[in-house]
């Protein structure tokens, strides 16, 4: 028997979709029968109470959720997330709800024990319900109290190996594609970027001192399967320099409807013969291919990366074989005013392991140097180049400008000559002009 | 300036505004230093170690503030 009545949240489940107000009841069920007699150190009903609070904001069309507090660990600015209901009097099992934030491997990768060893910590102290993953990347364990939290710091930092993700103004948990441990198309080794800078910037994760948060992603290739041309200050998306591999035995077994087109994804219906034409050429957003006398060509100088042909035809096309990285900047995607994609800041960078990722990191720390010194308290990266100029943080980075920073004359008013790059100045002789002139 | 002197600096400027403002962003901090911020967060972070500044966060900024200070710690009856 349900503590709460929750018609409004019943409603919810009504639908074909899988429902989070079944996986709470389900979740509120397995605790009152607490079948494995955990000394469960949060409420028993914290998931009833939860529902609970839920419903009654349903009801009134408002939080009941306090905003922020004074909660952490001890040392740490960031990867706790505090959270106080304003109806503890009502709700008891939720009076503390605060989030934990915790670090996710690089590209996800789990083992089977290591997932029950966080759910077990979970269960025992705090409310069983997880969030696999925000869209941070992290892990989210959902709902604990204060007291718990440097139990569940101690457990993961001495037996588990397992470091807490960011959150406030901070760097936050750097996030990755899968990369090259399963995926041909990654142009570099994401998760050792990712989990190299992680380890690199961890007093920027967890000691606040940035205008407002940060992220770093990291995709392989463009296809941007993390999203971090949209999602991050800093977004490394993996590319080539010099041409696709082009493997003409492979497009004469596409055209001749030998392989399956798009790895034969999209599958479901029968879209008749592969068309070589229609689906890859005449797609190609810069026109750079051509398919005459059976032959494929990609005039390369044209080719934007964009991966279409690519994906279409893993087979036949690769990526090239000098890859690096490009690095953009000023992605946000906020809930209130403008999203805002990154801009380009390095075009081509190698991703050198075995210097550390020198090149890169001198990128990092250059941007943080500029936005930490005129970056106004929450202030994203992208907006203070949108205020002060895309000209002034390559001024302050010293980055030169270059063709790619300009994407066509007048569409991109970031970069201006000065007059000391200009032979003879602004300034010239009136009266000289006037000889040839007239008024 | 050594860290008893950014410090001295820092509580000193804190309790001054204490009847105003009791959290404050970590610009403000290095302002009161008049150090670059990269500078001035070793000194805050110290300070931090050392229980005379503690973090406030809502989840999205983090602040700073003299311990036990401001609305926010009776307001969400905790002790300390
Ligand atoms: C060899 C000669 C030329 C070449 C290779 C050339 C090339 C280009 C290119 C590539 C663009 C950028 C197009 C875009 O992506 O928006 C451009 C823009 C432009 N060109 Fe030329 N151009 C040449 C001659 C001229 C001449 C003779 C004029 C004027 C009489 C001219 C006026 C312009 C203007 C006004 C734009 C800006 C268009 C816009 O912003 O929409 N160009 N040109
Ligand atoms: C070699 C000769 C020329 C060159 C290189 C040239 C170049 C340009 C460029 C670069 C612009 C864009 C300026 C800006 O957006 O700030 C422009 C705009 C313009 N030009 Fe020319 N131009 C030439 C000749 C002419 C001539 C002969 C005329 C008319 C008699 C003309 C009429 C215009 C007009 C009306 C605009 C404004 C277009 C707009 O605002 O979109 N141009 N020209
Ligand atoms: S972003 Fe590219 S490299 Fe990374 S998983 Fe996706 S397709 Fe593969
Ligand atoms: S990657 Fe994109 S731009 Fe490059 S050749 Fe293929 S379809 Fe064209």
């Amino acid at each position: 028997m349900a503590k709460h009545k929750t018609p409004l949240l019943d409603q919810l489940e009504s639908g074909p979709w899988p429902s989070f107000v079944s996986d709470l009841k389900q979740e509120a069920a397995k605790r009152a029968k607490n079948e494995k007699g955990l000394e469960l150190q949060i409420p028993k009903d914290v998931v009833e109470d939860l529902l609970g609070v839920l419903e009654l904001s349903y009801k009134h069309g408002k939080t009941h959720w306090k905003h922020g507090g004074i909660v952490g660990v001890f040392g740490y600015g960031g990867g706790v997330i505090g959270r106080y209901c304003d109806q503890p009097t009502m709700f008891p099992g939720v009076a503390h709800f605060h989030t934990v934030r915790v670090a996710q491997p690089a590209g996800k990768f789990y083992s089977t024990e290591h997932l029950r060893k966080l759910c077990n910590l979970w269960d025992f102290r705090g409310s069983g319900i997880t969030n696999m993953h925000g869209s941070t990347g992290d892990i989210i364990l959902i709902g604990t109290t204060t007291p718990q939290l440097e139990e569940i710091f101690f457990e993961m930092s001495h037996n588990m190996n397992q470091d807490l993700g960011g959150s406030g103004s901070n760097l936050r948990t750097p996030a990755d594609c899968i990369g090259q441990a399963r995926c041909e198309y990654a142009c570099y080794d994401t998760q050792d970027l990712c989990h190299t800078l992680t380890l690199e910037y961890q007093d920027e994760l967890h000691r606040p001192a940035f205008p407002y948060k940060f992220k770093f992603k990291f995709d392989g290739c463009p296809n941007c399967c993390v999203a971090s041309i949209a999602r991050s200050d800093m977004s490394f998306i993996g590319t080539w320099k010099d041409d696709i591999r082009i493997d003409a035995e492979a497009v004469k077994a596409y055209v001749g409807g030998e392989i399956k087109p798009n790895g034969g994804a999209h599958a479901g219906r029968d879209w008749g013969k592969f068309d070589i034409q229609k689906e890859v050429v005449a797609l190609c957003p810069t026109g750079c291919m051509k398919y005459e006398n059976n032959k494929l060509t990609i005039n390369n100088r044209e080719c934007t990366r964009c991966m279409h042909c690519i994906n279409a035809m893993p087979r036949a096309l690769r990526i090239g074989k000098e890859t690096g990285c490009s690095i953009l900047v000023g992605a946000k995607a906020p809930i209130l005013d403008g999203a805002q994609m990154g801009s380009l800041l390095v075009p081509f960078v190698e991703v050198n392991k075995d210097d550390g990722y020198q090149a890169i990191k001198d990128v990092v720390e250059g941007i943080w140097d500029w936005w930490m010194e005129e970056g106004k308290n929450r202030e994203r990266l992208g907006e203070l180049i949108k205020r002060q100029g895309f000209q002034k943080m390559l001024e302050a980075v010293g980055i030169d400008p270059v063709p790619q920073h300009v994407k066509e004359p007048r569409s991109n008013p970031y970069i201006f000559w000065k007059e000391e790059e200009v032979e003879g100045g602004w300034t010239r002789d009136i009266d000289a002009f006037r000889k040839d002139h007239m008024r | 300036m050594d860290q008893a002197e950014a410090q001295e600096k820092i509580v000193t400027a804190l309790k001054a505004k204490l009847k105003s403002k009791s959290k404050f962003y970590f610009n403000d901090l290095s302002g009161i230093l008049d150090m670059k911020p990269r500078e001035a967060k070793k000194f805050i972070n110290k300070m931090v170690e050392d229980g005379i500044l503690e973090y406030w966060s809502s989840g999205s900024t983090s602040m700073y503030g003299l311990p036990g200070t401001g609305k926010q710690a009776g307001a969400e009856h905790e002790e300390k």
